[in-house]
């Protein structure tokens, strides 16, 4: 696609999308959309359906109402063959990692090379390796199965899968969490350098505020099943909003811990 | 009218509570046979992953010869002695090595396999794939474009389709040897005589129609343990649950079809 003005269709949109589970309710008329190239961070309490928001948006959940749409088209409605092609360029890091415990670490980050994209294995190899290297991992741990790793490095693992076949649309669920300040600082260099150099599209959710300005272009937070507020992470601390200023101060009181 | 309708509900709720069951009943032989649908689909087109069927032929069949091997001759032992004595109240001692031939090739040796392919394999595919659901192994997999229908499925179906029948030819073997190894240590049968006596009656459809029902339990046995594992949910419970499942569900399914798959090459 060439460049477009500023009305082209967003990269990713949720038009008034509904969830319940059972009898609860998770998202109730959810309208959240992002621009190509541009960086989504969604924030909110625990358990207020943010995982489950990427995942609608991936197509493994089914909305009850409402449409999700990339490039304009509907997941719901897309051929297999279109679904197939649209994970192809798609990069997601699970919260708990999601590695396969079965296969070793290079096996896992060229997961996709090796079974959809049939790449030879040397340099499915070669390719693992480079990934791992922008998440500060070394070729030590290359031949290690993941359940030998700890959390953090698991994460980092996740996270050069999530960017190994080099996708144009990136979801990361909380890329930082558990991880040091050190390697944190590297993950957000690693997810800034996507959107900013590589053009990529990106939605993060995270719990680090620090994060969240630092690799935000945007920042929307999620509460009883909708968005509550959005804006730059600049607005983060003048905004009057009391939800997100109870986020930001980190205030057991006020409106989330009502709903909670 | 409401004084007349109030206890109704309550003398209907046997006849809802089978209405309830039976339709929950239709729905899950729904859902297996399209669960079943998609896996046989993924089995008979490309992309395949021969890899990963190799590990699983490898897996559920060679690392059971051990149990499936020590079931059969002890069957086929206890058989023996069985046939013999029971047998003897009307003189038919002598026939003893083609029964125990007939009930091994046609009967024992794919069910007793099957069972123990049912509490050994099936359990553990259902706890292997209920753990990457419940750890959302299952979901990654989607998005890197690989479809867990032809990685786990595909490969799990057809290694138990071909290995079963296998493991079955062994349990034959190993089982017919246990009633031999009776007959001739304990009930002073001469060896050759015995072998000959069976080798003459056995026919190929007796030992054919047994291979064919190993497959079928093959079938049975992956397609319960991933269909328990994939649709498991709520955590360690939930692939605990899923394994008990697909271990009581295989085990009522190889008898049931046992059965049907009898009476229909008996007829024949
Ligand atoms: N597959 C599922 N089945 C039933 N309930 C679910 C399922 N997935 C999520 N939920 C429920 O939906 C709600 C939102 O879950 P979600 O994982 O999206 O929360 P979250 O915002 O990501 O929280 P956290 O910050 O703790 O990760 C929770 O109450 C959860 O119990
Ligand atoms: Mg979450």
């Amino acid at each position: 696609m060439t460049a477009m003005p500023k009305l082209a269709t967003p990269k990713l949109e949720w038009r008034g999308v509904d969830k319940r589970f059972g009898g609860q309710v998770v998202l109730d008329g959810l309208d959240l959309a992002v621009d190509a190239g541009r960086s989504l961070v969604i924030i909110g309490g625990s358990g207020q359906g943010k995982s489950v928001t990427l995942k609608l948006a991936l197509g493994l959940l089914a909305a009850d109402a409402g449409q999700i749409l990339i490039d304009g088209q509907e997941m719901a409605a897309a051929t297999p063959a279109a679904r197939r092609a649209l994970y192809g360029q798609v990069g997601v890091l699970f919260q708990g990692a999601a590695l396969f415990d079965s296969l070793t670490v290079w096996e896992n980050v060229a997961f996709r090379l090796i079974n959809a994209d049939r790449v030879p294995r040397n340099e499915a190899r070669a390719r693992a390796l480079d990934a791992l290297s922008r998440v500060r991992l070394g070729a030590d741990i290359l031949d290690v199965y993941p359940g030998s790793l700890s959390g953090g490095m698991q994460k980092r693992v996740g996270l050069a899968r999530a960017v190994a076949a080099r996708p144009d649309v990136l979801f990361f669920d909380e890329p930082t969490t558990g991880l040091d300040p050190i390697t944190a600082a590297a993950i957000n260099a690693l997810i800034v350098e996507q959107v900013r150099h590589l053009g990529c599209t990106a939605v993060s959710i995270t719990h680090d505020l620090a994060s969240a300005r630092t690799i935000g272009d945007e920042i929307a937070m999620l509460h009883a099943g909708r968005i509550v507020w959005r804006g730059p992470p600049a607005e983060l601390d003048t905004t009057d909003n009391a939800y997100v200023r109870q986020f930001v101060e980190g205030r057991a009181d006020g409106p989330v811990a009502g709903a909670i | 009218m409401g004084a007349a309708a109030a206890p109704l509900p309550a003398a209907l709720n046997p006849v809802r509570f089978v209405g309830r069951s039976a339709l929950a009943g239709v729905r899950r032989v729904g859902s297996v046979a399209l669960f079943a649908g998609r896996g046989v689909a993924a089995a008979f087109s490309a992309p395949w992953f021969l890899g990963q069927t190799l590990r699983q032929m490898l897996a559920i069949g060679f690392f059971s010869l051990p149990v499936v091997g020590l079931t059969a001759v002890f069957t086929g032992a206890a058989l023996a002695l069985n046939i013999f004595s029971g047998g003897g109240r009307f003189n038919a001692e002598q026939v003893m090595p083609q029964i125990v031939a007939l009930g091994i090739t046609r009967e024992l040796g794919p069910v007793l396999a099957a069972l123990m392919l049912a509490g050994r394999v099936s359990a553990a595919i259902a706890a292997e794939v209920g753990a990457m659901r419940a750890t959302e192994q299952i979901d990654a997999m989607v998005t890197l474009s690989t479809d867990p229908f032809r990685y786990l499925v595909a490969p799990r179906l057809v290694a138990a389709v071909l290995v079963l029948p296998l493991l079955t030819a062994v349990a034959d073997i190993i089982g017919v040897s246990g009633g031999w190894l009776v007959a001739v240590r304990v009930l002073g049968f001469n060896p050759t005589v015995y072998v000959r006596n069976t080798m003459t009656f056995i026919q190929e459809w007796d030992v054919g129609s047994g291979l064919v029902k190993a497959a079928v339990f093959g079938f049975i046995v992956a397609l319960m343990g991933c269909y328990h594992g994939y649709n498991a949910s709520g955590g360690a419970r939930g692939v605990g649950r899923a394994t008990t499942h697909a271990v009581v569900s295989s085990a009522i399914l190889i008898f049931a079809s046992d059965y049907l798959l009898t009476t229909l090459f008996t007829r024949a």
